[in-house]
């Protein structure tokens, strides 16, 4: 028997971009440390050019998630939180260093965000339901209201809870068929680019989901300003002037934008992130009689 | 085309309408002149006529008529729906019995003939009021939650092309969930927001429930920067719509943005195609294209291109354009000399960037600002008209050959409002109304809309839905 | 006098054999009901006032095929209608005359002696009217019968039931053998009994076989079912004439029969006919409505256009 400690081996953490786990291509890092300063790792420090390239990534994989039906959406949703559920030991890790938590309550905020995937893989096929429906038209016309996805969504992520509140923003974008551009959590991306490997390996189509790590302040506003993303999720942008700055910037193409707020991700969460990235679509067909008969002024 | 069969002038009697000399603001249930005292005219667009001398309002009435809607919004929001639902209902009702007489007023300060106020604008805003008030006293069951709260003050600016209708669009949802109103319309269509204010008072409305504030773009500006406005409501251009988001940014204030399209109205070979020409011609030619959600962009199928056209353009020929009183007018005038200048100047780069320009021969009365329809061929998806929105009767003709293509080229907009679909095959109807992007599409008709049936916009199109239970959204707190 | 030639050499592919006739048939575009009828529900919105009112009656007047096909007809009834045709108002000599009488075959003769020199045309429902259940060569002999006593036109009823079994080369050859018969010596109008067609697309398709197989107008309906006449059915024959002559270069009539009552309908339908096929059809060469009780209606509205006072039902002749 050796008293030598077994020397752990450390993971280069990788950016998730289009399926693939590249690095970021300015090639620079950040070091990344627990809650008290101790070094965890060094995270891709993401360039705008990495930003652009996750876009790209989104933009192509939105016709084919969009299009997928929503019992298919779901199980891929499903099947990420099996794969979670069996790697919930590495996520409590990191989370518990990230926000500095006892194991405990680190556990719980992964056990909770492994079942807001449940949640969310469940809504797919229902949410139509709830926000679409029928309207009763003053004449004869099949009028139906549908929901559907907005498209590429930038989302900047929650800053503190580094993993249920990633989970949270994340999740309801994808349920519904928009395709993720994600900023992590600047000081605490390792469960996020973790969660990239999970997701890599939940049938989850590449490019449904893009996490990129690094300074929102840096990516933010040429995603804020990108023409070819639709809305943004401003939930981690928590510097007042960044999230006005951001904002602004999206209204030049008239993004759909959800604006920051003090969030309790261990509540139920509603529908709202759902809906906020949904449009409605209204279809109108006439239907009429069955015959000429009887038709007049 | 001189017919055997001339129909003898018939318009609707001018009389029914009693236009003021002048109108001030309406601001906490009084009518009251600018605080600096400036004032505008408002002319009929067919004659040039002036019809009215209005207040014209500023930063400072602006700051009035937001403090008189906070001070109404404690009472009103505390009402029990059912009241506040019986004040629209009356409102809808009284609508309904002066209908001829707004129906008049908006042809006259509007210049959209006689049989559209009355046949669709008219009918749609009592409609429109109606249904909202019905909603009041339901808000815990249209799926917000119970008692989901009203936001407080609505700044609301609205366009010139269907004033009274937009007018609806935004007083009565916001009414119904409890809201207190500032509204600003057009400055080229004050009157009947103005006529309106009587409605209110003839309903009894209470005091500061609705404040009308005639006026230009700065007291619209100067409304949605109002640091006491809580929600934001606008129908117009795509650019100030961008302006607002930008005004709007890092605030709470929520907004909902109604703004330009340039709709694709897609023929396929095996359309109805009698109706689908009445559909084109619905499509780009009613309220003079006008309309944010016209079909613009006319897309047939190459296969049958040139029949199509031949129908269109002898259908063209029998629109009867002039007088906009008279009731067998199809074509009234073009909202104001700026307008038609925007729509000349859009159709002079048509023709310099070599697309073919057809227009119905029809005389143009000597006043007024006219624009005779016209279509353009030869369009490719790279020249302005096909890409700009007019916001006139100009159709630009565009072809495709496949439902792919189809589709790629609708899309291929910075806009998402509206599209239209002409087809017998009801699975190609569903697949190419899936892949549209586009709030409204209308498959074998064109232009309809109704209160229960949500309306909005994809991308630069503006975002939130106006109608229909989804409308109730834009003014409450969820 | 537009003869049949033209069209029918232009359809000789078509009409070769059933299949390709059913092919041409239902290759038709389709026609979208409830776009259909509101083009002509916006249509009917048109206010015909003042003068463009005067030219409508006096048009629509001269237009009526004035109509009595009852078991009951007689020929003092007869020939009364046909001295009503002839000067529909006794008051007014300025009135014209309607375009036509319409009786049935065995009255032909008393309505030809009755409108004897007065420019009214005698039209004669023929082929088993109305139901047209009979055989061929009946129906052409009834058909010869109503020329040989001086019938100017032919009113025919389409098999209805051959139509909705599908057997369309069947109906075709039955209207091109009853064209044969009427040859030069009178117009014939096929009337398809829209109201038991049923649909849109079968009154499209019906009349376009009527137009192929020689017709030289379409008619609605016989006046002996629930729906007859309507805007629009009407408008969607007026959309088929419009096209044959743009693909043919022959002209056909049209004639809306049976629940056209009064001088608002009428005026609609004339409304109709100007903006869909324009002024080469406002003539009764072309255009005709098969009523009756219109034609007061009409005198009484032509009287209060002149005097300024509304008219009576005792100011205009009973028959």
């Amino acid at each position: 028997m050796s008293d030598v400690t077994r020397l752990s081996v450390f993971k280069t953490y990788k950016l998730y971009v289009g399926g693939k786990f590249p690095r970021s291509e300015s090639g620079r890092v950040y070091e990344v440390t627990d809650s008290k300063g101790k070094w965890l790792a060094n995270a891709p420090l993401s360039s705008r050019k990495d930003a652009r390239d996750a876009v790209v990534a989104a933009r192509k994989a939105f016709g084919g998630w969009a299009g997928a039906t929503a019992y298919n959406r779901g199980q891929i949703l499903y099947r990420v939180a099996e794969m979670l559920e069996g790697r919930k030991g590495q996520f409590v890790h990191e989370v518990a260093h990230a926000e500095g938590l006892s194991k405990n309550k680190a556990a719980e905020a992964v056990e909770a965000a492994i079942d807001r995937w449940v949640w969310y893989a469940g809504w797919t096929d229902k949410i139509a339901q709830v926000v679409g429906g029928a309207n009763p038209v003053a004449g004869p016309y099949f009028n139906l209201s549908t929901p559907e996805p907005t498209g590429v969504v930038t989302v900047v992520a929650p800053q503190d809870s580094s993993f249920l509140g990633l989970v949270s923003v994340i999740a309801p974008v994808i349920a519904t068929g928009n395709t993720a551009v994600v900023i992590a959590s600047e000081k605490a991306p390792l469960p996020a680019l973790s969660l990239g490997e999970v997701l890599a390996t939940s049938d989850l189509p590449g490019g449904v989901v893009n996490i990129l790590s690094g300074k929102a302040s840096e990516m933010g506003p040429h995603l804020a300003a990108h023409q070819d993303v639709n809305a943004i999720d401003l939930t981690g942008a928590t510097d007042g002037d960044l999230a006005r700055d951001l904002e602004v910037a999206a209204a030049d193409n008239l993004k759909r934008v959800l604006r920051p707020r003090t969030e309790d991700f261990t509540e139920s969460p509603g529908t709202e992130r759902m809906t906020a990235f949904l449009e409605t679509k209204t279809v109108w067909h006439p239907t009429g009689s069955l015959g000429a008969s009887g038709s007049s002024y | 085309m001189a017919s055997a069969f001339e129909y003898a002038p018939a318009p609707e009697s001018r009389s029914v309408v009693d236009i003021a000399p002048s109108y001030g603001l309406f601001i906490d249930g009084e009518f009251v002149d600018a605080a600096d005292g400036k004032v505008f005219k408002t002319v009929s667009p067919s004659t040039e006529e002036v019809l009215s001398e209005v207040a014209r309002a500023g930063a400072e009435d602006v700051d009035r008529a937001v403090k008189a809607a906070r001070k109404a919004f404690e009472k009103w929001s505390a009402l029990p729906g059912s009241e506040r639902a019986k004040y629209l209902f009356r409102i809808a009702r009284i609508i309904q019995e002066r209908s001829r007489e707004l129906a008049v007023l908006e042809t006259l300060d509007n210049g959209k003939p006689i049989r559209e106020t009355r046949d669709a604008d008219l009918p749609l805003v009592a409609a429109h009021f109606f249904y909202y008030a019905g909603w009041a006293d339901k808000l815990d069951h249209a799926g917000h939650g119970a008692n989901p709260r009203p936001l407080g003050v609505a700044g609301q600016v609205i366009p010139w092309n269907f004033p009274l209708l937009m007018l609806a669009w935004k007083i009565a949802p916001a009414l119904a969930t409890g809201n207190t109103v500032v509204l600003k319309p057009a400055e080229t269509t004050p009157l009947s927001a103005l006529f309106f204010a009587d409605v209110c008072r003839q309903a009894g409305l209470p005091k500061g429930v609705v404040n009308i504030l005639p006026g230009y773009g700065e007291a619209g500006a100067a409304l949605v920067a109002h640091p006491d406005v809580n929600k934001v409501a606008f129908t117009g251009s795509t650019a100030v719509g961008k302006q607002i988001a930008r005004t709007v940014a890092g605030t709470h204030k929520k907004v909902t943005l109604e703004l330009g399209g340039k709709g694709a109205n897609i023929v396929f070979d095996d359309a109805p195609i009698d109706q689908a020409v009445e559909g084109i011609v619905n499509g780009i030619f009613f309220n003079q294209g006008q309309v944010c959600c016209a079909g613009s962009r006319l897309l047939v199928q190459e296969s049958i291109q040139d029949e199509l056209l031949d129908s269109l353009k002898r259908r063209l020929s029998t629109l009867r354009l002039g007088d906009p009183l008279d009731k067998n007018t199809d074509i009234g005038a073009i909202n104001s000399s700026e307008q038609l200048a925007r729509i000349t100047s859009l159709v002079d780069q048509g023709e310099a960037e070599g697309a073919e320009r057809w227009t119905a021969a029809c005389e143009l009365p000597s006043a007024g600002y006219w624009f005779a329809p016209t279509l353009f061929t030869n369009v490719t998806q790279a020249h302005r008209i096909a890409r700009d929105e007019i916001f006139g009767p100009v159709l630009s003709v565009l072809s495709f050959r496949t439902p792919d293509e189809a589709v790629a080229k609708a899309n291929n907009s910075q806009y998402g409002l509206s599209a239209g679909i002409w087809s017998e095959k009801g699975s190609r109807i569903l697949a190419v109304a899936n892949k549209l992007r586009a709030g409204v599409v209308w498959a074998n008709t064109f232009n309809k809309f109704d209160p229960t049936s949500p309306f909005g916009g994809y991308k630069e199109s503006g975002f939130g839905r106006e109608g229909g239970r989804h409308g109730l959204e834009a003014y409450l707190d969820v | 006098m537009p003869t049949t030639a033209p069209a029918a050499l232009a359809f000789a592919d078509v009409t070769a054999s059933d299949g390709a006739l059913r092919r041409f048939l239902h290759g038709l575009p389709g026609v979208d009901a409830v776009g259909l009828e509101a083009r002509a529900a916006s249509l009917g919105t048109r206010s015909i006032k003042t003068t463009a009112k005067a030219y409508a009656i006096d048009l629509a007047i001269s237009m009526i095929d004035l109509t009595t096909l009852e078991g009951a007809d007689t020929p003092g009834k007869v020939r009364a209608l046909a001295a009503k045709a002839v000067n529909p108002d006794p008051t007014d000599r300025t009135t014209p005359k309607t375009a036509a009488v319409c009786v049935y075959p065995d009255m032909v003769a008393t309505a030809k002696a009755a409108v004897a020199g007065s420019g009214v045309k005698v039209a004669s429902v023929a082929t088993a009217f109305p139901a047209g259940r009979a055989a061929l060569p009946v129906k052409l002999a009834d058909t010869a019968d109503a020329i040989a006593a001086g019938a100017d036109e032919i009113d025919m009823v389409i098999d209805r039931g051959a139509f909705l079994a599908g057997r369309y080369m069947e109906v075709y050859e039955q209207i091109a053998a009853i064209k044969a018969e009427c040859g030069d010596r009178a117009r014939l109008k096929v009337i398809f009994e829209t109201g038991e067609l049923s649909t849109y697309d079968n009154i499209r398709r019906a009349s376009w076989l009527g137009m192929m197989a020689g017709a030289d107008f379409i008619k609605t309906s016989t006046g002996k079912v629930a729906v007859n006449a309507t805007p629009a059915n009407t408008l969607l024959m007026l959309e088929a004439v419009r096209d044959f002559r743009a693909q043919t270069g022959v002209q056909i009539g049209v004639k809306p029969a049976g629940g056209i009552r009064n001088t608002k309908e009428a005026i609609k339908f004339l409304v109709l006919v100007n903006e869909t096929v324009g002024e080469d059809w406002l003539d009764n060469h072309w255009f005709r409505f098969g009523a009756s009780s219109l034609l007061n209606d009409l005198l009484m509205q032509r009287q209060k256009l002149a005097t300024g006072r509304y008219s009576g039902p005792d100011y205009v002749t009973v028959d």
